[in-house]
Protein backbone atom coordinates (compact mmCIF):
# COMPACT_ATOMS: atom_id res chain seq x y z
CA UNK A 1 0.00 0.00 0.00
CA UNK A 2 1.27 3.54 -0.41
CA UNK A 3 0.29 6.75 1.19
CA UNK A 4 1.15 10.15 -0.45
CA UNK A 5 2.20 12.75 1.72
CA UNK A 6 2.41 16.48 1.18
CA UNK A 7 4.94 17.95 3.83
CA UNK A 8 3.87 21.78 3.94
CA UNK A 9 6.91 23.77 5.46
CA UNK A 10 5.41 27.31 5.75
CA UNK A 11 6.00 30.92 7.13
CA UNK A 12 3.04 32.44 8.88
CA UNK A 13 1.72 35.97 9.61
CA UNK A 14 2.12 35.97 13.48
CA UNK A 15 -1.24 35.79 15.06
CA UNK A 16 -3.04 36.29 11.67
CA UNK A 17 -5.44 33.19 11.83
CA UNK A 18 -7.77 34.53 8.81
CA UNK A 19 -4.28 35.02 6.17
CA UNK A 20 -3.05 31.53 7.72
CA UNK A 21 -6.30 29.93 7.00
CA UNK A 22 -5.98 31.43 3.03
CA UNK A 23 -2.68 29.90 2.85
CA UNK A 24 -3.70 26.67 4.55
CA UNK A 25 -6.65 26.19 1.98
CA UNK A 26 -3.82 27.35 -1.38
CA UNK A 27 -1.42 24.80 0.11
CA UNK A 28 -4.26 22.21 0.39
CA UNK A 29 -5.56 22.74 -3.02
CA UNK A 30 -1.86 22.42 -4.20
CA UNK A 31 -1.18 18.93 -2.42
CA UNK A 32 -4.84 17.53 -3.76
CA UNK A 33 -4.20 18.57 -7.38
CA UNK A 34 -0.33 16.90 -6.77
CA UNK A 35 -2.45 13.54 -5.71
CA UNK A 36 -1.57 13.65 -2.06
CA UNK A 37 -3.77 11.63 0.08
CA UNK A 38 -1.91 13.72 3.28
CA UNK A 39 -0.65 17.22 3.78
CA UNK A 40 0.57 18.01 7.13
CA UNK A 41 1.22 21.76 8.39
CA UNK A 42 3.51 22.68 10.82
CA UNK A 43 3.38 23.61 14.55
CA UNK A 44 1.43 26.35 15.20
CA UNK A 45 0.77 26.47 11.48
CA UNK A 46 -2.37 28.77 11.71
CA UNK A 47 -1.01 30.98 14.12
CA UNK A 48 3.01 31.51 14.08
CA UNK A 49 5.11 30.40 17.27
CA UNK A 50 6.10 33.35 19.27
CA UNK A 51 2.68 34.12 20.10
CA UNK A 52 3.08 35.37 23.70
CA UNK A 53 0.26 37.71 24.59
CA UNK A 54 -1.61 37.02 21.32
CA UNK A 55 -1.96 33.59 22.81
CA UNK A 56 -5.86 34.03 24.01
CA UNK A 57 -6.64 36.30 20.69
CA UNK A 58 -5.84 33.30 18.16
CA UNK A 59 -7.05 30.54 20.42
CA UNK A 60 -9.99 28.42 18.72
CA UNK A 61 -12.12 25.31 19.40
CA UNK A 62 -12.48 22.73 17.50
CA UNK A 63 -15.87 22.27 16.52
CA UNK A 64 -17.76 22.42 13.25
CA UNK A 65 -19.26 25.86 14.54
CA UNK A 66 -16.06 27.32 14.90
CA UNK A 67 -15.66 29.56 11.36
CA UNK A 68 -11.73 28.40 11.01
CA UNK A 69 -12.39 24.87 11.86
CA UNK A 70 -15.13 24.03 9.86
CA UNK A 71 -13.35 25.37 6.45
CA UNK A 72 -10.32 22.70 7.40
CA UNK A 73 -13.36 20.25 7.81
CA UNK A 74 -14.73 20.66 4.49
CA UNK A 75 -11.07 20.75 3.14
CA UNK A 76 -10.59 17.61 4.64
CA UNK A 77 -13.30 15.74 2.52
CA UNK A 78 -10.63 15.97 -0.36
CA UNK A 79 -7.49 15.12 1.31
CA UNK A 80 -6.56 14.10 4.83
CA UNK A 81 -5.54 17.12 7.03
CA UNK A 82 -2.77 17.79 9.71
CA UNK A 83 -2.74 21.10 11.08
CA UNK A 84 -1.38 23.11 14.52
CA UNK A 85 -3.57 25.90 16.02
CA UNK A 86 -3.89 27.06 19.83
CA UNK A 87 -7.02 25.07 21.54
CA UNK A 88 -9.24 26.61 23.72
CA UNK A 89 -11.40 24.19 25.89
CA UNK A 90 -14.33 24.57 27.79
CA UNK A 91 -12.34 25.70 30.90
CA UNK A 92 -10.41 28.84 29.22
CA UNK A 93 -6.85 26.72 28.76
CA UNK A 94 -5.21 27.01 26.12
CA UNK A 95 -2.76 24.39 24.79
CA UNK A 96 -0.80 23.82 21.90
CA UNK A 97 -2.74 21.54 19.62
CA UNK A 98 -2.35 19.17 16.49
CA UNK A 99 -5.95 18.01 14.61
CA UNK A 100 -5.72 15.15 12.48
CA UNK A 101 -8.93 16.05 9.62
CA UNK A 102 -10.22 13.10 7.40
CA UNK A 103 -13.22 13.12 5.72
CA UNK A 104 -15.08 16.00 7.41
CA UNK A 105 -14.10 14.62 10.69
CA UNK A 106 -11.64 15.01 13.65
CA UNK A 107 -9.95 12.28 13.43
CA UNK A 108 -7.63 13.08 16.73
CA UNK A 109 -6.57 16.12 18.46
CA UNK A 110 -3.29 16.39 20.40
CA UNK A 111 -2.30 18.74 23.18
CA UNK A 112 1.65 19.65 23.61
CA UNK A 113 2.76 17.55 26.26
CA UNK A 114 6.17 19.19 27.13
CA UNK A 115 6.68 22.47 26.64
CA UNK A 116 9.77 24.11 26.92
CA UNK A 117 10.19 26.76 29.20
CA UNK A 118 13.94 27.51 29.42
CA UNK A 119 16.75 29.15 27.16
CA UNK A 120 14.51 31.35 24.20
CA UNK A 121 11.48 29.22 25.02
CA UNK A 122 8.71 30.53 26.85
CA UNK A 123 5.78 28.22 26.50
CA UNK A 124 5.06 27.07 30.04
CA UNK A 125 4.01 30.51 30.78
CA UNK A 126 1.23 31.18 27.90
CA UNK A 127 -0.18 27.21 27.48
CA UNK A 128 -1.33 24.05 29.44
CA UNK A 129 0.17 21.67 29.18
CA UNK A 130 -0.99 18.15 27.79
CA UNK A 131 -1.90 15.02 29.60
CA UNK A 132 -2.10 12.61 27.46
CA UNK A 133 -0.86 10.15 24.45
CA UNK A 134 -2.30 8.39 22.05
CA UNK A 135 -1.93 6.62 18.54
CA UNK A 136 -5.45 6.21 16.49
CA UNK A 137 -6.52 4.29 13.69
CA UNK A 138 -6.72 6.04 9.72
CA UNK A 139 -7.29 4.77 6.80
CA UNK A 140 -3.43 4.52 5.89
CA UNK A 141 -3.22 2.48 9.58
CA UNK A 142 -2.81 3.14 12.89
CA UNK A 143 -0.34 6.32 13.43
CA UNK A 144 0.92 9.10 16.00
CA UNK A 145 1.25 13.28 16.24
CA UNK A 146 3.75 14.77 18.47
CA UNK A 147 4.94 18.37 18.97
CA UNK A 148 8.30 19.57 18.92
CA UNK A 149 9.43 19.03 22.17
CA UNK A 150 7.35 16.31 22.97
CA UNK A 151 9.45 14.12 20.73
CA UNK A 152 13.22 15.23 22.69
CA UNK A 153 11.51 12.92 25.54
CA UNK A 154 12.20 9.56 24.37
CA UNK A 155 9.44 7.84 26.66
CA UNK A 156 6.69 9.60 23.95
CA UNK A 157 7.45 7.76 20.75
CA UNK A 158 7.56 5.04 23.22
CA UNK A 159 4.15 5.19 24.00
CA UNK A 160 2.74 6.04 20.62
CA UNK A 161 5.10 2.88 19.50
CA UNK A 162 3.48 0.41 22.01
CA UNK A 163 0.03 1.73 21.28
CA UNK A 164 0.37 0.44 18.08
CA UNK A 165 1.63 3.36 15.61
CA UNK A 166 3.70 2.56 12.76
CA UNK A 167 3.65 6.28 11.39
CA UNK A 168 4.93 9.27 13.71
CA UNK A 169 3.47 12.30 12.66
CA UNK A 170 5.84 15.08 14.33
CA UNK A 171 5.41 18.74 13.24
CA UNK A 172 7.93 22.02 14.97
CA UNK A 173 8.27 25.36 14.95
CA UNK A 174 11.61 25.15 15.67
CA UNK A 175 13.77 27.94 16.10
CA UNK A 176 17.25 28.02 14.16
CA UNK A 177 20.26 28.13 16.16
CA UNK A 178 23.92 26.86 16.36
CA UNK A 179 25.73 27.74 13.10
CA UNK A 180 28.32 24.90 12.60
CA UNK A 181 31.74 25.83 11.39
CA UNK A 182 32.91 25.46 7.57
CA UNK A 183 30.00 23.56 5.70
CA UNK A 184 31.56 20.08 4.73
CA UNK A 185 31.40 19.93 0.49
CA UNK A 186 29.71 16.70 0.69
CA UNK A 187 26.30 18.24 2.36
CA UNK A 188 24.26 21.18 2.25
CA UNK A 189 24.84 23.86 5.21
CA UNK A 190 22.71 23.62 7.36
CA UNK A 191 22.05 25.14 11.62
CA UNK A 192 23.16 22.80 14.46
CA UNK A 193 19.44 22.55 15.45
CA UNK A 194 18.00 20.83 11.58
CA UNK A 195 21.00 18.25 12.00
CA UNK A 196 20.17 17.69 15.65
CA UNK A 197 16.30 16.99 14.62
CA UNK A 198 16.91 14.91 11.95
CA UNK A 199 19.53 12.86 13.98
CA UNK A 200 16.76 12.07 16.82
CA UNK A 201 14.02 11.18 13.53
CA UNK A 202 16.57 8.91 11.58
CA UNK A 203 17.21 7.19 15.09
CA UNK A 204 13.24 6.54 15.88
CA UNK A 205 12.83 5.57 12.80
CA UNK A 206 15.41 2.61 13.08
CA UNK A 207 14.77 1.64 16.74
CA UNK A 208 10.89 1.73 16.13
CA UNK A 209 11.08 0.29 12.52
CA UNK A 210 8.60 2.94 11.39
CA UNK A 211 8.28 5.89 9.11
CA UNK A 212 9.21 9.41 10.63
CA UNK A 213 7.59 12.30 9.07
CA UNK A 214 8.50 15.82 10.26
CA UNK A 215 7.47 18.97 9.31
CA UNK A 216 8.49 22.23 10.66
CA UNK A 217 8.11 26.28 9.87
CA UNK A 218 10.10 28.47 7.86
CA UNK A 219 10.63 31.80 8.07
CA UNK A 220 11.36 34.69 10.80
CA UNK A 221 9.69 36.24 13.72
CA UNK A 222 11.64 39.23 14.93
CA UNK A 223 15.55 37.61 15.06
CA UNK A 224 14.25 34.09 15.03
CA UNK A 225 14.89 31.99 11.88
CA UNK A 226 12.68 28.86 11.61
CA UNK A 227 15.18 25.99 9.27
CA UNK A 228 11.86 24.36 7.57
CA UNK A 229 13.90 21.22 6.49
CA UNK A 230 10.57 18.90 6.33
CA UNK A 231 12.04 15.01 6.02
CA UNK A 232 10.40 11.68 6.21
CA UNK A 233 12.57 8.58 7.43
CA UNK A 234 11.99 4.90 6.61
CA UNK A 235 11.68 1.84 9.02
CA UNK A 236 15.29 1.11 8.04
CA UNK A 237 16.45 4.67 9.13
CA UNK A 238 17.27 5.93 5.44
CA UNK A 239 15.53 9.41 4.42
CA UNK A 240 12.61 9.17 1.98
CA UNK A 241 12.86 12.76 1.23
CA UNK A 242 14.55 15.50 2.73
CA UNK A 243 13.09 19.17 2.17
CA UNK A 244 15.21 22.68 1.80
CA UNK A 245 16.15 24.07 4.52
CA UNK A 246 15.12 28.02 5.19
CA UNK A 247 12.48 27.93 2.11
CA UNK A 248 8.33 27.34 2.20
CA UNK A 249 8.13 24.53 -0.14
CA UNK A 250 5.65 21.94 -0.24
CA UNK A 251 7.41 18.34 -0.44
CA UNK A 252 6.21 15.55 -1.78
CA UNK A 253 7.00 12.01 -0.56
CA UNK A 254 5.43 8.49 -1.23
CA UNK A 255 5.67 6.03 1.65
CA UNK A 256 5.53 2.15 0.49
CA UNK A 257 3.80 0.93 3.45
CA UNK A 258 4.66 -2.68 2.77
CA UNK A 259 8.32 -1.60 3.77
CA UNK A 260 7.16 -1.97 7.56
CA UNK A 261 6.47 -5.54 6.76
CA UNK A 262 9.91 -5.94 5.22
CA UNK A 263 11.78 -4.57 7.92
CA UNK A 264 10.31 -6.02 10.79
CA UNK A 265 10.46 -9.19 9.12
CA UNK A 266 14.19 -8.73 9.27
CA UNK A 267 14.20 -6.92 12.56
CA UNK A 268 11.54 -8.04 15.19
CA UNK A 269 12.15 -5.17 17.90
CA UNK A 270 8.78 -4.62 18.48
CA UNK A 271 8.03 -8.53 18.62
CA UNK A 272 10.40 -8.26 21.24
CA UNK A 273 9.82 -4.94 23.09
CA UNK A 274 9.36 -6.38 26.96
CA UNK A 275 6.92 -4.00 28.29
CA UNK A 276 5.83 -6.11 31.63
CA UNK A 277 9.41 -5.57 31.95
CA UNK A 278 9.79 -1.82 31.66
CA UNK A 279 6.24 -1.51 33.51
CA UNK A 280 7.93 -3.31 36.24
CA UNK A 281 11.29 -1.32 36.38
CA UNK A 282 9.55 2.13 35.60
CA UNK A 283 7.12 1.39 39.04
CA UNK A 284 10.66 0.51 40.85
CA UNK A 285 12.16 3.30 40.17
CA UNK A 286 9.29 5.73 40.68
CA UNK A 287 8.83 4.43 43.98
CA UNK A 288 12.72 4.56 44.91
CA UNK A 289 14.44 7.32 46.55
CA UNK A 290 16.53 7.82 43.57
CA UNK A 291 13.93 8.88 41.20
CA UNK A 292 14.06 11.88 39.66
CA UNK A 293 10.23 12.73 39.13
CA UNK B 1 41.24 31.70 13.86
CA UNK B 2 39.85 29.26 16.77
CA UNK B 3 37.86 26.27 15.86
CA UNK B 4 35.07 27.01 18.12
CA UNK B 5 34.63 30.62 16.33
CA UNK B 6 35.12 29.56 12.82
CA UNK B 7 32.02 29.74 11.29
CA UNK B 8 29.61 28.61 7.88
CA UNK B 9 29.92 31.50 6.07
CA UNK B 10 27.27 30.76 3.27
CA UNK B 11 25.09 29.57 5.98
CA UNK B 12 25.11 32.95 7.83
CA UNK B 13 24.96 34.99 5.18
CA UNK B 14 22.11 33.29 3.79
CA UNK B 15 20.17 33.60 7.46
CA UNK B 16 21.33 37.32 7.47
CA UNK B 17 20.05 38.92 4.33
CA UNK B 18 16.69 36.74 4.89
CA UNK B 19 16.83 38.43 8.00
CA UNK B 20 17.22 41.84 6.72
CA UNK B 21 14.94 41.36 3.67
CA UNK B 22 12.07 39.80 5.89
CA UNK B 23 12.05 42.55 9.02
CA UNK B 24 12.40 45.29 6.75
CA UNK B 25 9.16 44.27 4.81
CA UNK B 26 7.54 43.11 7.48
CA UNK B 27 7.68 46.32 9.12
CA UNK B 28 6.42 48.07 5.48
CA UNK B 29 9.24 49.06 4.07
CA UNK B 30 12.04 48.11 1.24
CA UNK B 31 14.69 50.18 1.71
CA UNK B 32 17.99 50.60 4.42
CA UNK B 33 19.67 53.45 5.63
CA UNK B 34 22.91 53.00 7.51
CA UNK B 35 26.19 54.74 8.23
CA UNK B 36 29.12 54.06 6.62
CA UNK B 37 32.37 54.82 8.35
CA UNK B 38 35.08 52.92 6.72
CA UNK B 39 35.36 50.04 9.10
CA UNK B 40 34.34 46.05 8.60
CA UNK B 41 31.11 46.14 10.70
CA UNK B 42 29.36 49.11 8.66
CA UNK B 43 31.10 47.23 5.44
CA UNK B 44 29.80 43.96 5.88
CA UNK B 45 26.38 45.34 6.89
CA UNK B 46 26.11 47.37 3.87
CA UNK B 47 27.24 44.02 1.40
CA UNK B 48 24.34 42.40 3.28
CA UNK B 49 22.23 44.99 2.52
CA UNK B 50 22.65 45.27 -0.72
CA UNK B 51 22.13 41.40 -1.59
CA UNK B 52 19.39 41.27 0.76
CA UNK B 53 17.17 44.16 -0.58
CA UNK B 54 19.13 45.24 -3.90
CA UNK B 55 21.78 48.22 -4.01
CA UNK B 56 19.48 50.98 -5.17
CA UNK B 57 17.23 50.72 -1.89
CA UNK B 58 19.91 50.82 0.20
CA UNK B 59 21.39 54.10 1.45
CA UNK B 60 25.09 54.31 2.66
CA UNK B 61 25.80 57.73 4.74
CA UNK B 62 29.16 59.05 4.84
CA UNK B 63 29.52 61.16 7.82
CA UNK B 64 33.40 62.44 8.59
CA UNK B 65 34.47 64.34 11.47
CA UNK B 66 37.22 67.02 10.66
CA UNK B 67 39.71 64.62 12.67
CA UNK B 68 37.93 61.34 10.98
CA UNK B 69 40.70 59.81 8.77
CA UNK B 70 41.18 59.96 4.90
CA UNK B 71 41.45 56.48 4.83
CA UNK B 72 38.33 56.13 6.52
CA UNK B 73 36.59 57.86 4.12
CA UNK B 74 38.40 56.27 0.90
CA UNK B 75 37.87 52.71 2.55
CA UNK B 76 33.66 53.69 2.61
CA UNK B 77 33.93 54.82 -0.73
CA UNK B 78 35.63 51.48 -1.99
CA UNK B 79 32.57 49.41 -0.60
CA UNK B 80 29.87 52.27 -2.42
CA UNK B 81 32.01 51.57 -5.03
CA UNK B 82 32.23 47.62 -5.17
CA UNK B 83 28.20 47.37 -4.48
CA UNK B 84 26.64 50.50 -6.19
CA UNK B 85 24.43 51.82 -3.26
CA UNK B 86 23.17 55.12 -3.30
CA UNK B 87 25.42 57.51 -0.99
CA UNK B 88 25.66 60.33 0.87
CA UNK B 89 28.73 62.69 2.62
CA UNK B 90 27.26 64.62 5.28
CA UNK B 91 30.48 66.46 7.44
CA UNK B 92 28.96 66.94 11.24
CA UNK B 93 31.72 69.34 12.15
CA UNK B 94 29.74 72.49 11.84
CA UNK B 95 26.85 70.43 13.61
CA UNK B 96 28.82 68.82 16.83
CA UNK B 97 31.59 71.93 17.20
CA UNK B 98 29.08 74.75 18.44
CA UNK B 99 28.26 72.15 21.38
CA UNK B 100 31.72 70.73 21.74
CA UNK B 101 33.29 74.40 22.15
CA UNK B 102 31.20 75.41 24.63
CA UNK B 103 32.91 73.22 26.96
CA UNK B 104 36.65 73.37 26.40
CA UNK B 105 37.21 71.29 29.53
CA UNK B 106 35.67 68.44 27.47
CA UNK B 107 37.34 64.76 26.93
CA UNK B 108 37.31 62.82 24.21
CA UNK B 109 34.88 60.43 25.68
CA UNK B 110 32.40 63.15 25.63
CA UNK B 111 33.35 64.13 22.15
CA UNK B 112 32.67 60.79 20.88
CA UNK B 113 29.18 60.36 22.40
CA UNK B 114 28.56 63.48 20.85
CA UNK B 115 29.76 62.78 17.78
CA UNK B 116 27.78 59.21 17.82
CA UNK B 117 24.52 60.73 18.37
CA UNK B 118 24.70 63.21 15.84
CA UNK B 119 25.38 60.47 13.48
CA UNK B 120 22.09 59.03 14.77
CA UNK B 121 20.04 61.86 14.22
CA UNK B 122 21.53 62.19 10.46
CA UNK B 123 20.58 58.41 9.78
CA UNK B 124 17.10 58.74 11.69
CA UNK B 125 16.23 61.61 9.40
CA UNK B 126 17.40 59.86 5.99
CA UNK B 127 15.35 57.25 7.25
CA UNK B 128 11.95 59.37 6.77
CA UNK B 129 13.34 60.72 3.88
CA UNK B 130 14.61 57.56 2.07
CA UNK B 131 11.63 55.54 3.72
CA UNK B 132 14.18 53.02 4.62
CA UNK B 133 15.27 51.25 7.92
CA UNK B 134 18.31 52.05 9.79
CA UNK B 135 19.97 49.02 9.82
CA UNK B 136 22.46 48.36 12.75
CA UNK B 137 25.86 47.60 12.92
CA UNK B 138 27.12 46.55 15.93
CA UNK B 139 28.57 43.12 16.36
CA UNK B 140 28.53 40.75 19.56
CA UNK B 141 31.62 42.10 20.94
CA UNK B 142 30.80 45.11 20.97
CA UNK B 143 27.59 44.71 22.65
CA UNK B 144 28.41 42.83 25.04
CA UNK B 145 31.57 44.75 25.83
CA UNK B 146 29.54 47.76 25.75
CA UNK B 147 32.23 49.28 23.63
CA UNK B 148 29.19 51.77 22.02
CA UNK B 149 27.08 54.68 22.79
CA UNK B 150 23.65 54.45 23.51
CA UNK B 151 21.22 56.20 21.30
CA UNK B 152 24.24 56.63 19.13
CA UNK B 153 25.77 53.64 17.08
CA UNK B 154 23.60 51.55 18.90
CA UNK B 155 20.57 53.04 17.74
CA UNK B 156 18.90 50.96 14.77
CA UNK B 157 15.74 49.58 13.45
CA UNK B 158 17.32 45.72 13.14
CA UNK B 159 20.61 44.43 13.61
CA UNK B 160 22.09 41.72 11.92
CA UNK B 161 25.57 41.12 13.36
CA UNK B 162 24.54 40.99 16.91
CA UNK B 163 25.03 37.71 17.06
CA UNK B 164 28.83 37.10 15.32
CA UNK B 165 31.82 38.35 17.10
CA UNK B 166 34.20 40.50 15.98
CA UNK B 167 36.19 37.73 14.38
CA UNK B 168 33.86 36.08 12.69
CA UNK B 169 32.84 39.46 11.14
CA UNK B 170 36.09 39.42 9.72
CA UNK B 171 35.61 35.66 8.31
CA UNK B 172 32.41 36.72 6.88
CA UNK B 173 33.80 39.93 5.59
CA UNK B 174 36.35 37.70 3.77
CA UNK B 175 33.94 35.54 2.35
CA UNK B 176 31.87 37.92 1.02
CA UNK B 177 34.58 39.50 -0.58
CA UNK B 178 35.12 43.00 1.13
CA UNK B 179 38.00 44.78 -0.36
CA UNK B 180 41.14 43.84 1.73
CA UNK B 181 42.40 46.97 3.01
CA UNK B 182 39.04 46.88 5.29
CA UNK B 183 39.72 43.53 6.63
CA UNK B 184 43.68 44.37 7.67
CA UNK B 185 43.47 47.21 8.55
CA UNK B 186 43.10 47.75 12.92
CA UNK B 187 39.78 48.32 14.18
CA UNK B 188 38.95 51.67 15.02
CA UNK B 189 35.83 53.76 16.32
CA UNK B 190 37.62 57.27 14.75
CA UNK B 191 36.78 59.16 16.88
CA UNK B 192 40.25 60.78 17.49
CA UNK B 193 42.73 60.47 15.96
CA UNK B 194 45.09 57.43 16.75
CA UNK B 195 41.89 55.31 18.10
CA UNK B 196 42.40 51.72 17.97
CA UNK B 197 39.49 50.12 19.86
CA UNK B 198 41.65 47.22 21.18
CA UNK B 199 44.02 50.36 22.07
CA UNK B 200 41.39 51.45 23.78
CA UNK B 201 39.69 48.12 25.28
CA UNK B 202 42.86 47.28 26.55
CA UNK B 203 43.08 43.58 24.58
CA UNK B 204 42.84 42.44 21.23
CA UNK B 205 39.52 41.04 19.55
CA UNK B 206 41.03 37.84 18.95
CA UNK B 207 41.73 37.33 22.98
CA UNK B 208 38.70 38.66 23.75
CA UNK B 209 36.18 36.66 21.65
CA UNK B 210 37.81 33.69 22.97
CA UNK B 211 37.23 34.37 26.36
CA UNK B 212 33.58 35.44 25.43
CA UNK B 213 32.73 32.50 23.77
CA UNK B 214 33.33 30.46 26.87
CA UNK B 215 31.95 32.16 28.95
CA UNK B 216 28.46 33.65 27.09
CA UNK B 217 28.47 30.79 24.38
CA UNK B 218 29.68 27.62 26.37
CA UNK B 219 28.32 28.73 29.92
CA UNK B 220 32.40 28.48 31.27
CA UNK B 221 32.29 29.44 34.89
CA UNK B 222 35.17 32.28 35.38
CA UNK B 223 37.64 29.69 36.84
CA UNK B 224 37.16 27.56 34.19
CA UNK B 225 38.31 30.12 31.93
CA UNK B 226 41.06 30.51 33.76
CA UNK B 227 41.98 26.89 33.66
CA UNK B 228 41.62 27.01 30.02
CA UNK B 229 44.71 29.11 30.19
CA UNK B 230 43.20 32.80 30.34
CA UNK B 231 44.71 35.05 33.17
CA UNK B 232 42.01 35.88 35.48
CA UNK B 233 42.62 39.63 35.63
CA UNK B 234 41.48 39.32 32.44
CA UNK B 235 38.77 37.34 32.83
CA UNK B 236 37.31 39.12 35.82
CA UNK B 237 38.21 42.64 33.60
CA UNK B 238 35.74 41.11 30.59
CA UNK B 239 32.98 39.47 33.28
CA UNK B 240 32.68 43.25 34.86
CA UNK B 241 32.15 44.71 31.53
CA UNK B 242 29.57 42.55 30.41
CA UNK B 243 27.98 43.34 33.71
CA UNK B 244 27.70 46.52 34.06
CA UNK B 245 26.83 47.29 30.42
CA UNK B 246 23.46 45.42 30.57
CA UNK B 247 22.26 48.53 31.14
CA UNK B 248 22.95 49.23 26.92
CA UNK B 249 21.28 46.29 26.37
CA UNK B 250 17.76 46.61 27.78
CA UNK B 251 14.99 49.04 27.40
CA UNK B 252 14.87 51.18 30.39
CA UNK B 253 13.02 49.64 33.36
CA UNK B 254 9.37 51.14 33.60
CA UNK B 255 8.20 51.43 37.36
CA UNK B 256 5.15 48.83 38.08
CA UNK B 257 1.87 50.11 38.94
CA UNK B 258 -0.56 48.65 37.58
CA UNK B 259 -1.65 45.18 36.57
CA UNK B 260 -0.47 44.87 33.12
CA UNK B 261 3.12 46.87 32.45
CA UNK B 262 5.13 46.96 29.02
CA UNK B 263 7.91 44.93 29.39
CA UNK B 264 6.58 42.96 32.47
CA UNK B 265 3.32 41.13 31.25
CA UNK B 266 2.25 42.94 28.26
CA UNK B 267 4.13 40.72 25.72
CA UNK B 268 4.41 40.89 22.26
CA UNK B 269 6.61 40.45 19.07
CA UNK B 270 7.57 43.41 17.03
CA UNK B 271 6.14 41.37 13.92
CA UNK B 272 2.73 40.93 16.09
CA UNK B 273 0.52 40.97 13.41
CA UNK B 274 2.96 40.55 10.29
Amino acid sequence: MKLNLALAQINTVLGDVPRNLEKHLDYIDEARKSGADLIIFPELSLTGYVLQDLTPTVAIHPTPSDPVFSKLLEASKAIDIIFGFVEEDERNRFFIASAYLSAGEILHIHHKVYLPTYGLFDEGRFFAWGNEIGAFDTRFGRVGMLICEDFWHASLPYLLWLDGADIFFFTSASPGRGLPAGSRCDEPARLDSSRWVDDINRAYAGLFTSFVVHTNKVGYEDGLNFWGGASVFDPDGEAVVLGPQHQEALVLAELDLNHLHRTRARLPLLRDERTALVQRELTRINNSRNSSN
Amino acid sequence: MSAELSIDTKLARKILTGFIQTEISRAGFKRAVLGLSGGLDSALTCYLAAEALGADNVMAVRMPYRTSSQDSLDHAQLVIDALGVRSLTIPITEMVDPLINRFPEMENRRKGNIMARERMIILFDQSEDFKGLVVGTGNKTEILLGYSTLYGDSACAINPLGDLYKTQVRQLSAAMGIPKPLIDKAPSADLWTGQTDEGELGFTYEQVDKVLNLLIDQRFTPEECVEAGFAEDFVRQVLTRVRRNQFKRVLPPIAKLSNRTIGYDFLYLRDWGT
